[in-house]
């Protein structure tokens, strides 16, 4: 091989290099620089919540637990005071364990009658369900709200809040529904077959042998619906007049609203504790998240 | 004897339950029969009473109050024709505005959620290759969908605060003139309605097609590496001509809960009315605001008639263009 051979293959090389590394240059900057305000944001959440006074940039001021200080003493944020935080947080989880209790049990049991039985008008009611899941429902707040006028639940303090648990829980139960069948789809028809042969009911095989056996769809239902009970803004925004039963989003906006005096570290402080269920759910399930199949059981 | 006598016991004992049970077995079975044939429905109940309330009967309260006069209090209705689609159309002076913001934030939000997702779905499978690296871009590019309206809010007035936030501290950084006012002022209030609900869509794409390009055969992709195929030409020519189910699902289900969001607009601008001057007053949430802050829910709920509408043909569209299971396996590629 003579000299000039030689040059030519090193000069490809090192072109192709040059190539890739542009590439991926372009690569990472395409998903990594709009990722700069979020990860910042995220950032800023964590350094502003221990930080006395506001950050500058991500920087701290000094570090302290003061921010924190909602937990056990009255917080006072503009012109509104509030004894307690935790009578809010009670109601955020009573939307949250409302949300669950309203949700899993009839979408466990829809599901189970979708997967197993046949019955007149199941497909029909499993292109409802798609069909449903595809309709907007935050469209409907205003007929909605008449309805929960009706059924008596509005402006009736912890009634309220179970009312919004049930629109909430409705508005995802066909969603459930279908995450739920698609788990006793995944199992096989032998094992209820051995229930029943042993003298186990139709109710018996449901209650005994495939609950236990579904249990992780359950709970992932289970946890998803809380979470959207947790997480809930809109519907608790609009429903729930009366201060001592906001839950902690409401409560947070109505705190942002008031533009009369803002205390960020108090504010970041109370969101950083608002987010930790969030976190710590959102932490155990990241992978299977990005495999969720299920057309956005969060809405797009 | 003894031994006898027990098992002519046991016997007669087994002979007559099963007498016993032979005589009302016509009974059982009718039983059975009618038990067997109603007891999917006992299951399904329910879930047809929840969506009867929550869905059925809201759909045609909607239609039915779109048609009065119903003020102050929502359940004091006075029917009056088309009196509130007359307004609407005559005499409604926001509604010309309200139609071009949403156009606008549909079509851009639109153009994030459906192609920009298909970059970072693109860049994450088929350019990054590994896992460990992937995995968390795309995780955090999903912060923005799983972190709550109100504190997602809160993030962003932190960040466009102009004395302590990062983005004018950011623009000025990089010599561009950064404006006093990113909440309200038109075209920034505009500009940050779009970037703000683009993060949120952006990962629905990402994850719909992630999947549907890791189900591409690699024999496939390797098959035009080796022809000497680039990058650019197998993105063009064998990927994304393959997800056009998945880009069109994408495109049409992100285009029907686009119209009909408006929850970020609502947390982040603190009020309807704060929205309607910043001029980012989306159709639904105009809806809304009628109905929640002007306490007319009447005329709302006429307002948010075309979006059930709009939404009711969409599906229709969706089932005859998709079918139902392309809907439900958004993410399936046919090779």
């Amino acid at each position: 091989m003579s000299m000039s051979h030689e040059h030519k293959y090193k000069a490809a090389i090192r072109k192709a290099k040059i190539m890739n590394f542009i590439k991926y240059l372009i690569v990472y900057s395409v998903l990594l620089v709009p990722l700069i305000p979020i990860i910042s944001m995220v950032i800023w959440l964590v350094v502003q919540s221990f930080s006395e006074g506001p950050t500058s940039g991500l920087i701290p001021r000094g570090f302290t637990l003061e921010n924190f200080r909602f937990l056990w003493h009255p917080i006072r944020f503009g012109l509104s005071e509030y004894p307690n935080i935790w009578p809010i947080v009670a109601n955020s989880l009573i939307l949250a364990f409302g949300t669950m209790a309203f949700d899993v049990p009839v979408s466990a049991l829809a599901g189970y009658a979708l997967s197993r039985m046949k019955f007149r008008g199941r497909v029909a009611t499993m292109k409802l369900i798609v069909a449903l899941h595809a309709f907007p429902g935050v469209i409907l707040l205003i007929a909605l709200f008449y309805i929960l006028n009706r059924l008596g639940l509005y402006g009736k303090g912890i009634l309220t809040l179970i009312g919004v648990a049930l629109v909430k829980a409705g508005l995802s139960i066909p969603m459930n529904t279908w995450i739920l069948k698609g788990f006793f789809d995944g199992i096989p028809w032998e094992l209820e077959w051995a229930a029943m042969v042993d003298g186990c009911s139709r109710f018996q095989t449901w209650r005994k042998i495939l609950l236990p056996v579904i249990a992780p769809g359950i709970s992932a239902v289970a946890i998803f619906s809380f979470m959207g009970g947790w997480g809930e803004f809109l519907l608790a925004y609009t429903y729930i007049k009366r201060r001592e039963f906001y839950p902690i989003s409401v409560f947070l906006y109505s705190v942002i609203g008031e533009f009369v005096f803002v205390d960020w570290g108090l504010l970041a402080a109370v969101a950083l504790f608002y987010m930790i269920p969030i976190i710590a759910f959102y932490g155990l399930v990241q992978r299977t998240l990005l495999k969720l199949q299920l057309v956005g059981a969060v809405k797009g | 004897m003894e031994r006898y006598k027990d098992k002519l016991k046991e016997l007669y004992v087994f002979l007559k339950i099963h007498y016993l049970l032979d005589k009302i077995k016509p009974y059982r079975y009718k039983y059975k029969g009618i038990l067997k044939s109603a007891l999917p429905f006992l299951f399904m109940l329910p879930f047809f009473i929840m969506i009867a309330v929550m869905w059925f009967a809201p759909v045609i309260m909607t239609t039915y109050m779109a048609f009065t006069k119903t003020q102050w209090t929502i359940t004091n209705m006075r029917f009056i024709g088309l009196q509130n689609f007359i307004r609407i159309f005559t005499r409604d002076i926001y509604v010309t505005r309200t139609i071009y913001v949403t156009v606008l934030y549909v079509s851009t939000v639109l153009m994030i959620n459906a192609f920009f997702s298909l970059v970072l779905a693109i860049f994450t499978t088929y350019f990054i290759k590994r896992e460990t690296i992937a995995i968390p871009i795309r995780l955090a590019w999903l912060i923005p969908r799983i972190t709550p309206a109100v504190i997602y809010a809160l993030l962003w007035r932190w960040f466009i605060d102009p004395k302590i936030g990062l983005l004018n501290s950011m623009l000025e950084f990089l010599g561009i003139p950064a404006p006093r006012d990113w909440l309200l002022t038109a075209p920034y209030s505009q500009i940050l309605m779009i970037v703000v609900n683009g993060y949120v869509g952006a990962s629905f794409g990402m994850i719909i097609y992630s999947a549907a390009i890791t189900s591409i055969p690699t024999d496939i992709l390797h098959a035009a590496m080796a022809d000497g195929a680039t990058d650019l030409q197998i993105c063009r020519h064998i990927i994304i001509p393959l997800l056009k189910w998945p880009i069109f699902f994408v495109t049409a289900w992100q285009c029907l809960s686009l119209i009909s969001s408006y929850e970020h607009i609502l947390a982040l601008w603190a009020g309807a009315g704060v929205a309607r001057a910043a001029e980012v007053e989306v159709w639904a949430l105009y809806a809304y605001s009628k109905a929640f802050y002007a306490s007319e829910y009447g005329y709302g709920a006429a307002l948010s008639l075309f979006l059930v509408i709009i939404g009711i043909i969409f599906i229709l569209i969706f089932f005859k263009v998709f079918g139902f299971e392309r809907m439900m396996q958004p993410s399936r590629v046919e090779v």
